[in-house]
């Protein structure tokens, strides 16, 4: 690891300012915000993140779950993992989430992580991790060695001849499914994206994940109030029944009336794109169905239409068509 | 390796005088001496000549900042490398070495401690980043002679092989049993995932966990 100057943020406008000099807030800043610390100092211990100064951002006040006026939900940017999955009101009105949550990592790790730490979680790749190998997330134009190489629990969405690496958050998918707003304050002021359009795809720039600039710092999420009668479901199929990343995951939330059809649905997938992966598509395969393994499989079918298999994930594509389906048919049971 | 009077008085195994940790520290200290850590300088001393001054400070590292760290009770005012994890810290300036270092990335879960009653791997936080929280270690919640229930329950059902994992294993469980889980077994062993034993002494460690649980 190499040396930093550790420093504590005071207010949230400190910590923007502390950050803004930084020459990008993307991978290999030269200024990062610190929280949990479980994926940050993981990195710089493989010097695949290098910061001159860590910015400690623990202090400040972003760590509350609040409901808001209109029944929707407010997550704090520091509000811990464990605490999200826990909170009464997440488990009964956003239980998808809390599945999700509960789904990752460690009881330790989610005592740690926190809400925004977990949305800009970074690939698991092997070749991501390791800095004696080209990766054009970690060191743009050296390759990507994915491509060929062991690309086993890598993406199948999203991907481009320049990186196939895994977004490797469960938590993501949910806010996927929830249609979740991140509300940013930075150099310019405040300002909310649509989880839609907070990721970017890897394209020619793997490097850039996100459309954060120097300087922004997530200060919390929030979650509008779901239709009621809706039913959330997360599902992850993974080498081991515990403590292991998803090789193929699906969130659902899912409504249907009283003559059996889907009125309102939500199809979101980990484990197999480049970045959370809503599909769209099975969402308009759904609506207006009736809730049948037939309209499951057809809708699965349509979500996967895309899949570009590497060399070694080649079964990804109809476990991941398995897992929406299983996991359809679950959300379409009333609660 | 370092020593300080802490090695000396700790308390005996059942084998006789010398404790497990006393005996390795005699036995390795020469070679150990000269193998000190570049991130956390220790001390040089050798164990015939047991410190007994201040604490080791690192004021020759440039960048070393003094931290207060408040461990099982005691206010340790200390000078470290900000890149020092909260599990070096305790382990090489503290020289509380209850806590272990296995994989070192959060994914094994030997050095498990509390922090504000919450179980996290010491590991994945910089020691700099705690000194306004309580922090436990092992060494804190029991005492030999008076154990705690959850480490009785491991001697008791053999929670334990090479004895590596085990702090971890147990500070993990102590936490859990406070945490809203399920009364199965099965519940134990998803709760308890973040503890990796390679001995595999899982069912045991299940056995343990429930023993202490029932309790309740």
């Amino acid at each position: 690891m190499e040396l930093f100057e550790l420093i504590t943020a005071r207010s949230v406008p400190d910590a923007v300012k502390s950050q803004a000099s930084s020459a990008t807030a993307q991978n290999g800043a030269d200024v990062r915000f610190i929280a949990g610390g479980t994926n940050l100092i993981d990195y710089m211990k493989l010097n695949v993140e290098r910061p001159k100064q860590v910015v400690d951002i623990n202090g400040l006040p972003l760590d509350r779950i609040e409901t808001t006026e209109g029944g929707g939900l407010k997550i704090g940017a520091l509000a811990r993992n464990a605490d999200v999955a826990n909170d009464a009101t997440v488990k009964d009105q956003f239980a998808v989430l809390s599945q999700a949550i509960l789904a990752g990592a460690s009881p330790q790790l989610r005592n740690m992580a926190t809400t925004a730490g977990n949305l800009l979680q970074k690939t698991r790749c092997v070749y991501f991790r390791d800095t004696a190998t080209a990766c054009n997330k970690r060191e743009p134009g050296s390759g990507c060695s994915a491509i060929g190489g062991y690309n086993r629990m890598l993406a199948i969405l999203g991907t481009s001849e320049h990186c196939i690496a895994t977004n490797p958050s469960d938590q993501n998918v949910a806010l996927m499914a929830l249609d979740a707003t991140i509300h940013i304050e930075g150099t310019k002021g405040q300002r909310a994206v649509p989880i839609e359009q907070f990721y970017v795809l890897p394209g020619t720039t793997p490097n850039r994940e996100t459309v954060l600039e120097p300087g922004d710092l997530i200060t919390h999420v929030t979650l509008p109030k779901l239709p009621s009668g809706t039913k959330g479901v997360y599902l992850k199929l993974r080498d081991r029944a515990s403590y292991e990343f998803a090789l193929a995951s699906a969130a659902i939330v899912m409504k249907h009336g009283s003559g059996g059809r889907i009125e309102y649905v939500r199809v979101a997938m980990g484990g197999v794109g480049t970045r959370p992966w809503r599909s769209l598509e099975a969402e308009k395969a759904l609506l207006g169905k009736p809730a049948t393994p037939a309209s499951f499989r057809a809708a699965a079918e349509s979500a996967l239409h895309g899949a570009r298999p590497q060399s070694q994930n080649g079964f990804k594509v109809e476990l991941a068509k398995r897992c929406l389906v299983h996991a359809m048919a679950q959300a379409s049971q009333n609660a | 390796m370092a020593t300080d009077d802490k090695d000396q008085q700790e308390p005996t195994s059942s084998l006789g005088r010398l404790s497990r940790r006393s005996f390795l520290t005699q036995v390795s200290a020469a070679g150990m001496a000269t193998a000190a850590a570049a991130v956390t300088p220790l001390a040089t001393s050798a164990v015939a000549e047991p410190q007994t001054s201040a604490p080791p400070v690192a004021q020759a590292i440039p960048g070393s900042v003094a931290v207060k760290l408040k461990v099982n009770g005691e206010v340790h005012a200390i000078r470290i490398d900000p890149r020092s994890t909260l599990l070096d810290t305790l382990r090489e300036t503290i020289h509380l070495t209850g806590t272990k270092k296995g994989c070192d990335h959060g994914q094994c879960g030997a050095c498990t401690v509390h922090i504000n009653g919450r179980r996290v791997n010491s590991c994945l936080t910089f020691a700099a980043m705690q000194q306004n929280t309580e922090i436990t270690t092992i060494e804190g919640i029991g005492q030999a002679g008076s154990l705690h229930p959850m480490q009785a329950a491991f001697v008791e059902h053999d929670g334990y092989q090479c004895g590596y994992c085990t702090s971890g294993q147990i500070m993990s469980a102590v936490a859990m049993v406070k945490e809203s889980w399920g009364a199965e077994d099965h519940d134990v062993k998803e709760a308890m995932s973040g503890n990796i034993c390679r001995c595999g002494a899982y069912p045991n460690i299940v056995a343990a966990v429930q023993a202490v649980r029932k309790m309740a």
